[in-house]
């Protein structure tokens, strides 16, 4: 239940007085409420908790984060090792 | 798919490793608190990546797991009623009461729904003017906006058979009990990531404080958790005990006001009691006197209810990090996520299963 998963706001409409859009997830799209993310836009990425956007992904800093890593990875020796390669859910 | 596929980057996940590896000289007790970073943890294998001086112990962070076994018998009793369409994230509705669960009482006849948020209730009260809709309101900080909104929109609406059986968890108390705890052994937390989404961090600078421990909300992706890992080792390391943001995509210190400011007006800071764990001082949401109309608790009188917990179970143990599922003598012997004994063995997000799925042919020795 705690599982808040990232999806794309790819319309967002009225219902019975609320903000709501459909998000999408690579593929499968599903409805949630956007009334706690006011300013939300279409084509912005947000976090789904329950039905409920409860964050709106800040781009400039996920960009940050991963392009400081890519260099540190990039720099090093490739170890190739595929450490997370499987699939989601999958069990081992 | 963007904003997880980079953060489950196997280059980068390696890197993180070598840098904790090359950090850590002494042997540390760290915390996820929950139960989203245990099933990725152990999905992932990352336990079994860290040096053997780095120890993650698993939180109390799963609502399935917490909810009190009274709460999982009122629930019973509520939807056992002929008037009721009870409503519930399906999670809940396979979790073991004294001597049944949801599930059961929905073969028995009655009507046991399963909605993916608190707003589809609300529409199925819209739906069944002639019968009463009762939500199972359960969970952290995380699902208490949904749940206040539903609330919101049934009063807005004027809808008169639209209530709530609350069993709402704060995280900060909780993490306040344990490090109070005589048997405590964490050192430093990795704070939920989508809790702290809702409520900000700031909560957690006088814990961090008071009890020295560094605090790291952080996300959930394998590369998220390493990273929160490592700033959590570099700060025990350096005798640091800061409340650092790994989770900056998604957290600000402040949370998300909007849904702050309506979990506030519907719902007010009570005692809770947390199972296996105990009564936790303020560590919980109740829905204030000016909403009673949509508690399910004050609507329908449930009666006495004397719960029976299994004798076998320690997921007490287990969720205050004391306990591994596997030293539990029940754990894949008769209790298994098709028969669990405990709340912990239900939930993907609970450590018993996450264990059970993804753990045990990977342990050496139990
Ligand atoms: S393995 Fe089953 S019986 Fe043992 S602690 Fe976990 S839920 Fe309880």
């Amino acid at each position: 239940m705690c599982l808040g998963i990232p999806g794309k706001v790819v319309e967002i409409f009225d219902e019975g007085g609320l903000k709501m859009g459909h998000i999408d997830y690579g593929g499968t799209q599903n409805k949630a409420c956007l009334e706690y993310v006011p300013e939300i836009e279409i084509g912005q990425y947000t976090i789904i908790h329950a039905g409920f956007a409860i964050s709106i992904i800040d781009e400039e800093e996920a960009q940050q984060s991963y392009a400081a890593w890519l260099e540190v990875a990039d720099a090093a020796e490739k170890a190739g090792i595929d450490l997370f390669g499987e699939e989601a859910g999958e069990n081992r | 798919m963007k904003y997880l596929d980079e953060f489950r980057n196997p280059e980068i996940a390696h890197q993180i490793l070598g840098k904790i590896r090359a950090t850590v000289t002494r042997p540390w007790v760290i915390m996820e608190i929950c139960g989203g970073q245990t099933h990725s943890i152990i999905r992932n294998g990352i336990d079994q990546l860290l040096p053997e001086e780095i120890t993650l112990v698993h939180g109390p962070g799963c609502p399935v797991c917490v909810t009190p076994l009274e709460m999982i018998d009122q629930a019973i009793a509520i939807a056992s009623r002929s008037e009721v369409i009870f409503t519930s994230f399906g999670d809940m509705l396979r979790v073991p009461g004294s001597d049944k669960d949801l599930l059961q009482v929905k073969s028995e006849g009655f009507d046991v729904r399963t909605v993916y948020s608190p707003l589809e209730a609300v529409d199925q009260a819209r739906q069944n003017p002639g019968k009463e809709v009762v939500f199972f309101a359960v969970g952290f900080e995380t699902t208490a906006p949904g749940n206040a909104m539903a609330i919101h929109q049934a009063a807005q609406e004027g809808l008169t058979n639209f209530s709530e059986l609350v069993s709402h968890v704060l995280v900060p108390p909780a993490m306040e009990a344990l490090l109070s705890s005589p048997s405590n052994r964490v050192q430093g937390y990795l704070a939920a990531g989508h809790v702290c989404a809702v409520m900000g961090w700031w909560e957690y600078e006088p814990i961090a404080e008071k009890f020295k421990v560094p605090i790291v909300p952080t996300g959930f992706e394998p590369v998220d958790i390493l990273e929160g890992i490592l700033l959590i080792v570099e700060q025990l390391e350096a005798g640091k005990h800061d409340v650092v943001n790994q989770y900056l995509r998604a957290v600000k210190r402040n949370g998300n006001q909007p849904a702050q400011a309506l979990v506030n007006e519907i719902f007010e800071i009570t005692d809770r009691k947390w199972r296996g764990i105990g009564t936790i001082p303020a560590s919980g949401f109740q829905i204030r006197d000016q909403y009673a109309a949509f508690d399910a608790g004050r609507k329908f009188s449930v009666g006495d209810i004397h719960p029976n917990e299994s004798p076998d179970c320690i997921s007490g143990l287990v969720l205050q990090g004391l306990k591994k599922p596997i030293e539990c003598p029940a754990f894949d012997k008769i209790c298994t996520p098709q028969h669990p004994l405990g709340a912990t063995m239900v939930s993907s997000e609970g450590a018993c299963a996450a264990y059970y799925h993804y753990h045990k042919i990977r342990i050496p020795s139990a």
